[in-house]
């Protein structure tokens, strides 16, 4: 498989036992991480249904569904970790999403793709054209994503809601990136709280 | 005989509640003595850890895999159970018993009443899943089982795995609930009495004491093919019948003109010859009474550590996902530990016994991670081992 430096500076964030919701988790990769090398408690929500059933080969317990309406019944604080990783900018109601992630784990780990990192720039300014790059790899007309935000937009948005930024890691075509994250960053993490 | 088959196999009996210990029911009446028919499949290894019940769905019964002295067909999931299969009877210990009220070997409303020497028929008392499963948690017992390692049904089999892990939740490793729900709408009672009322205004039910004479054949067909439309979605009767004709052209006449009519008239046909009128009577009503919503699954403060795979079909009319999308709401509410699956199938719901492809990939694997432990090795072993709710 395929080692995906978001998954393993997750990895590091997550402490050992943790209970951890992962919202849109895919083929349970990290979860699989997470339940392995963290002994974590684990619960994924998908919506695929062959990522599902992926996920069941891996032994790792997961509900069929979209992220947006699969929270509501989970009382407050139920886990350690909410996890929406690569999965927040596909999200229509991310206010309300990260609200009720917030209320049914101690931390949210958000992962997205930062739109101004400057292939992306480039390819708007000088180009003229809808950047498709490593992080974001679809076209106008086929993505996922229907949320397109930047490094400082997600800054301003947490300010703005009274989200508590309690750390961040900014992924670079060749590990974390330390100066100017919202140019060099083609990935950020936060772990936000209350 | 293939390879993969549990070959040939007999239905066992299992008595009990002789009086005056008899089985007292939900209802407070008392059942006895009650006999079990059940099948097993596979062996019980040493640590006893390996039993899986399967729970049979309204008119099925305990003959669920392998083949009868003399019969050409198998039982009715033997495409799951066997050698290899999502039931590996290499490795499992799998285990099926008739419901009481059946007619398939288990005390039901065709058996002797001891005290009359004569049938119950309508003196048999009302029965409940609940009642369904504490006789069959008496097989288990038998079987010296303390702790299933899967529970495991469609339909009105779903609806015991449910009360099971309701009733006995110390005891049930693994809960698979198919195509089920934690009670019936008032579209499925409304159902399931035109099924009910359809044998009961047939004279010849004799207000259920027909077994001298016969069974209520016209209002028993009906009833079941009633059941056979609720069974089949839209699409399906499409693809299997559409508007083709039995002789080419309009009779012009109340006779059977289209194949579907000839198909649903087979159907019920072929059932008054196997089953019971009373019996359907009886766990049709068994099914509009059972419910567990309302907190009742798992009670508000317990905790459980059961697993469930819970497992729908997109075209399911009669048990729609919005149930068990119910039942999953009421897991997270619980915080248990959860996969829910709809799988995509044309068959209605019909597909739990037919449509065994993705099922089968779903159940071998859940198996296999709480078989090795993998499944709840977060919850910590001692929770496995110790088996006890908490809470």
């Amino acid at each position: 498989m395929e080692e995906r430096p978001d998954h393993r500076v997750i990895e590091g964030i997550v402490e050992p036992g943790s209970r951890v919701l992962d919202l849109g988790c895919g083929k349970g990769e990290l979860l699989l991480l997470l339940s392995q090398g963290k002994n974590a408690r684990i619960q994924g929500i998908e919506l695929n249904p062959k990522a599902v059933q992926e996920c069941v080969k891996g032994g790792l317990s997961v509900f069929q569904s979209d992220i947006e309406s699969g929270l509501s019944e989970y009382p407050d604080q139920s886990f350690d970790y909410v996890i929406l990783n690569q999965s927040m900018q596909e999200v229509k109601n991310v206010d309300y999403l990260l609200q009720e992630a917030l209320r049914v784990g101690g931390r949210v780990i958000v992962g997205f793709p930062n739109f101004a990192h400057f292939k992306a720039r480039a390819m708007l300014f000088l180009g003229g054209r809808a950047p498709i790059t490593e992080a974001l790899p679809h076209r106008w007309h086929d993505t996922p994503n229907v949320r397109f935000l930047s490094i400082r937009d997600f800054e301003a948005f947490c300010r703005h809601k009274g989200l508590r930024i309690v750390r961040t890691v900014y992924l670079g075509a060749h590990g974390t990136v330390v100066c100017l994250p919202n140019v060099l960053a083609r990935n950020a993490i936060f772990v936000l709280t209350k | 005989m293939n390879k993969d088959s549990v070959g040939t196999v007999d239905t066992q009996y299992l008595h009990f509640a002789e009086p005056p210990h008899e089985l007292v029911l939900e209802s407070g009446k008392a059942l006895g003595p009650v006999t079990l028919g059940y099948e097993t499949y596979g062996r019980l290894n040493r640590e006893r850890s390996n039993g899986i019940l399967v729970c049979h769905a309204l008119s099925g019964d305990a003959h669920a895999a392998g083949f009868h002295t003399g019969e050409d067909s198998p039982g009715w999931w033997d495409n799951m159970i066997g050698p290899g299969k999502a039931f590996d009877t290499e490795r499992f210990f799998v285990i099926c018993s008739n419901v009481i009220a059946g007619c398939k070997g288990s005390t039901g409303p065709s058996s002797i009443n001891p005290r009359t020497g004569k049938p119950y028929a309508l003196d048999f008392p009302m029965v409940t899943v609940g009642d369904m499963v504490k006789a069959q948690a008496r097989l288990i017992d038998f079987l010296g089982i303390e702790n299933l390692l899967c529970v495991v049904g469609g339909s009105m089999g779903g609806m015991q795995v449910l009360q099971w892990a309701a009733s006995y939740p110390e005891r049930v490793r693994a809960a698979i609930p198919i195509a089920t729900a934690l009670k019936h709408s008032p579209q499925q009672i409304a159902f399931n009495e035109v099924i009910r009322q359809s044998i009961m205004v047939d004279p010849a039910w004799r207000m259920g004491g027909y077994y001298d004479q016969g069974q209520p054949r016209n209002g028993l067909a009906i009833a079941r093919m009633i059941g056979h439309i609720t069974f089949m979605s839209d699409q399906s009767m499409e693809q299997k019948f559409s508007r083709r004709l039995r002789n080419g052209n309009y009779g012009f006449k109340f006779a059977t003109d289209f194949e579907v009519e000839g198909y649903l008239r087979y159907r019920g046909d072929s059932f008054v010859k196997r089953f019971d009128a009373n019996s359907y009577l009886y766990i049709t009503k068994a099914i509009d009474y059972f419910d567990l919503s309302d907190g009742r699954l798992i009670p508000e403060g317990k905790r459980t550590s059961t697993r469930f795979l819970v497992i729908s079909f997109q075209s399911d009319w009669l048990y729609p996902s919005y149930q068990s999308q119910e039942i999953v709401r009421q897991l997270k509410k619980r915080q248990v530990e959860a996969t829910y699956c709809e799988l995509r199938s044309a068959y209605g719901h019909d597909a739990f016994p037919v449509d065994v492809e993705e099922q089968t990939m779903l159940i071998r694997h859940f198996l296999e991670s709480t078989y090795s432990g993998n499944g709840g090795r977060y919850e910590g072993d001692l929770r496995w081992k110790s088996g006890r709710t908490t809470g």
